[in-house]
């Protein structure tokens, strides 16, 4: 189809200079992206690094001359191809989005109209442009889902976004992008959502059809392994300012700013294992599902000893979340027991007394919705003081103030409500409201996920330091190995709805591994910008021999 | 069974159970008005033999259960009843009507008055509502919500007295009485119905232009209308291809719900344009105690709601995929 050659591979595309954004908040304008100076040549893969609120999408979908509701470009120039964006009226802009500059969006699921057909919609710029008639840019979007590895290349476009997964759909996006050949795609976070076994798969064919078209991209993210693997160049933002620019093996091996050597610091926590034969919490033999269905857990078993850290790793679905319900009572099980120092639990909620529940406490991923928005810190955390311990008055504000105290943050927290704390703050008060109740056991249910890289550090290592000072006991879910490597003493690798191993962390991480944990194990990315390649001619190896 | 059909046969039968339940509150409640059709039409001060005679005659002193069951019975199988007046006190010729042909006329008008006002006004409120929110904030946008809030806002007999100020005595581009009869003209019929038409369509387009407006600007939100913008699709295109399939459940039940009023919310409408419906005819059955009008009126009330509820339903259902195209 589109063969015609733009231009010679190494020519500037995209050139952004002094780029000013304004952002609308607290009834007024601020700069977001403070005057940032951008550079992609043809064929180029820039990655775009930081943390969130850095700036990344707001500067990315700038270099498509597209402002966010609430944005506005003030000043600088964008010049794609000759074309100046900042000039350019809306329609000239809109004649490029969609024919020469592609966006793919981080979340796949809500990025598709749920009315519409895939195909449908990975053609509908290509053809709305008039770039190729409606029968040609279908017969190549199937031959851009299968290049892409989709199963079934033929149909799964006459499907409806809702019944396909998640890494499918991100799939079926980036076939949309490349449906018209563009010069560039802007790739927004695309496998932020995905499971690492998922993820590496759509990276791998991400750039594949990045390589094979020569297409220049922006792959946006704030995980420095992944973008290891996609990206020529990395630039890395903070605050909406540049921080450093530097081809990809220079930035990893040599990086000039502290603040970049910081980006991946969560990978330098380490804990050295301890063993331990005093068990404090026992599952046996559960079975548990929801509404008489399918079974979610089949016959898990779990030891967890008193004082140290058992990680439950495993990919969505595979029942991490579903065995946390099971110990709380949450979801009684419908066969098995859980032993609690010892002694059977009453396997439902409301048959547990109150000692029972006290000493079992959860932290939930998102703590924005863990808390009710309209109840402060003083609310959050006195809440439990008062209902398990019966503290009312000075004795309650402080313990409050002791506790405030304990997780880090200072007395001028006791009145703010969640929208006034950050990310990390946040989870911080969630944490203090489960020590609250002086609990033997915290179960974290992937408690780090939704943070960046430095907040993560930050609470996994007041999470340690807890552990050491207090005794608590955890149960960590978690599908990031980074973080079960910081923490864990003992591993748990659970695959649909079973446990596929348990042990020390140092048995679990060496081989020989069991097929599952072995996937699981090599799907997580490394800084080495090599290692994709490496992997992917491993597992075809392995395929061919086999 | 396709899970869309397996709904509509639910929601069937939900409406079955409802007309069912609101056949009782419409039978115990007529029994708790107070006065009955014997004294109502042989006066106060007829013998207490008389009445009872009378009541006998009627079949007013079975018990109530068993009046019921017959009643049901026999809507069961089409037969609304006499209606009660006509008859003469005890002796005199029997000049009652059966009920059905005292309604099927007026229901007739009023499904006609009905028609009318839906036809111009449910486009034409899409319309708004679509462009309304293409256009949103700007002096259109404006223009259009404070224009159908006003009409909104006026009593109906308010507006209608004023249209026909306006058109009736000034322009007298129609008339301001809407008398017609079986035997009127089609277009005559138009003529003559214009006025209450247009009172009913000011009073309706602003309920479903808003929610038009309101269902497409809250889904202008949604990261894949930010995706069609990114492709470089048109905004109207985007309202019209990405937004607006996806907004329909709501615009639909919002509509529904003013059809139905233009069937049984209309009564003051009528009165004001001296209109024969189906409204007027069970305030006047109220008032002469005419029981068996009285329930066949609410039954057709109740039965419209029912229905219409259930056309929205089905296409809340039709148009959601997920429910559609099961995984």
């Amino acid at each position: 189809m589109n063969t015609k050659n733009r231009g010679e591979k190494g020519d500037i595309l995209l050139e952004m200079k002094d780029i000013v954004i304004d952002g609308y908040s607290d009834d007024r304008w601020h700069e977001i992206i403070k005057g940032v100076d951008l550079t992609l040549r043809r064929g180029e893969v820039m990655g775009l690094i930081g943390e969130s609120g850095a700036g990344k999408s707001t500067l990315g979908l700038a270099s498509m001359g597209f402002a966010r509701p609430g944005c506005r470009i003030t000043s600088g120039s964008i010049m794609f191809d000759g074309i100046d964006l900042m000039k350019a009226s809306e329609a000239e802009k809109r004649k490029l989005r969609g024919s020469r500059i592609a966006y793919v969006a981080q979340s796949a699921a809500a990025s598709f109209n749920p009315s519409h057909k895939l195909i449908e919609q990975a053609v509908e710029a290509t053809v709305r442009h008039g770039i190729t008639p409606e029968q040609e840019a279908k017969s190549d979007a199937k031959k851009l889902f299968a290049d892409l590895q989709l199963p079934n290349p033929d149909n799964i476009g006459d499907r409806y976004p809702h019944q396909v997964s998640g890494g499918q759909l991100q799939r079926v996006m980036t076939a949309m992008a490349m449906s018209s050949r563009p010069d560039l795609i802007i790739f927004d976070e695309p496998t932020t959502a995905l499971d690492v076994t998922t993820q590496v798969e759509v990276l791998a064919s991400m750039r594949q059809i990045v390589e094979q078209y020569h297409t220049a991209a922006i792959y946006i993210t704030h995980d420095l392994a992944v973008v290891a693997q996609m990206a020529d160049v990395i630039k890395v933002l903070r605050y909406g300012e540049t921080v450093e620019n530097a081809d990809t093996r220079t930035m990893l091996s040599n990086p000039e700013k502290e603040y970049t050597q910081s980006l991946w610091s969560v990978r330098s926590i380490e804990k050295d294992e301890e063993e331990s034969k005093d068990i404090i919490l026992k599952i046996e033999n559960v079975d548990a599902g929801y509404g008489g269905g399918i079974k979610v857990l089949d016959k898990v078993s779990i030891d967890v000893p008193r004082g140290h850290t058992v990680a439950v790793v495993g990919e969505s679905g595979s029942g991490k979340s579903t065995a946390a319900r099971v110990i709380t009572g949450l979801l009684p099980p419908s066969k098995g027991r859980v032993l609690f120092n010892g002694q059977p639990l009453p396997l439902a909620l409301k048959d547990r007394g109150i000692e029972q529940l006290k000493k079992i406490q959860m932290i939930y991923q998102s703590a924005d919705t863990a808390m009710n928005p309209r109840h402060t810190v003083r609310d959050v955390i006195g809440r439990p003081l008062e209902f398990y311990l019966g503290l009312k008055g000075k004795a309650l504000d402080k313990r409050l103030l002791e506790l405030l105290e304990l997780i880090e943050l200072d007395e001028t927290f006791v009145d703010r409500l969640p929208a006034e704390m950050s990310g990390g703050q946040k989870q911080r008060v969630c944490i203090a409201r489960a020590l609250a109740a002086e609990p033997e056991l915290i179960i974290c249910d992937e408690v780090t996920s939704a943070l960046d890289q430095i907040v993560q550090k930050g609470i996994l290592s007041l999470l340690l330091r807890l552990q050491k000072e207090l005794g608590i006991t955890y149960i960590f879910i978690t599908h990031d190995i980074a973080t079960v490597k910081a923490i864990s003493d003992q591993i748990v690798v659970m695959f649909q709805g079973g446990v596929v191993e348990q042990g020390m962390k140092s048995e679990i991480l060496s081989p020989p591994f069991p097929d599952y944990t072995k996937l699981l194990l090599s799907s997580v990315p490394e800084m080495d910008p090599d290692w994709l390649t490496g992997l992917l001619k491993e597992r075809s190896e392995e395929q061919t021999s086999v | 069974m396709h899970p869309v059909i397996a709904t509509v046969l639910q929601r069937l039968a939900l409406g079955i159970l409802t007309l069912f339940v609101v056949s009782l509150i419409i039978f115990s409640s007529i029994e708790f008005l107070p006065g009955d059709f014997g004294e109502a039409i042989l006066g106060q001060a007829a013998l207490p033999e008389t009445v009872a005679a009378f009541r006998k005659e009627l079949g007013l002193d079975l018990p109530m259960y068993q009046r019921y069951l017959d009643w049901v019975g026999n809507v069961m199988t089409g037969d609304l009843g006499n209606s009660f007046s006509g008859r003469g006190s005890s002796g005199g010729a029997d000049r009652s009507r059966p009920v059905i042909d005292l309604i099927a006329p007026r229901l007739a008008n009023t499904l006609f008055l009905a028609s009318m006002a839906a036809i111009i006004s449910v486009p034409l409120a899409l319309f708004l509502g679509i462009t309304a929110a293409l256009y949103r904030g700007s002096i259109y946008d404006r223009l259009v919500n404070a224009l159908t809030l006003t009409t909104i806002s006026f009593p109906e007999f308010f507006v209608a007295y004023i249209l026909i100020l306006i058109f009736s005595s000034f322009l007298k581009f129609f008339p301001s009485l809407a008398n017609i009869d079986p035997t009127t003209d089609f277009w005559v019929r138009v003529h003559l119905t214009a006025l209450p038409a247009i009172t009913l369509m000011l009073v309706i387009i602003a309920h479903m232009m808003r929610m038009t407006r309101a269902a497409i600007i809250n889904l202008m939100a949604s990261p894949y209308i930010e995706m069609a913008d990114l492709k470089g699709v048109s905004k109207s295109q985007i309202i019209i291809h990405h937004a607006l399939p996806n907004a329909w459940a709501p615009i639909v039940n919002v509509i529904a719900f003013n059809l139905a009023y233009l069937v049984v919310g209309v009564v003051v409408v009528e009165v004001v344009f001296v209109y024969p419906g189906v409204g007027q005819l069970m305030v006047d059955a109220v008032t002469t105690r005419d029981v068996p009008v009285v329930q066949a009126c609410a039954m057709i009330f109740a039965l419209t709601y029912i229905l219409l509820n259930l056309f929205a339903d089905i296409i809340s259902i039709i148009t959601n995929p997920r429910l559609l195209h099961p995984r």
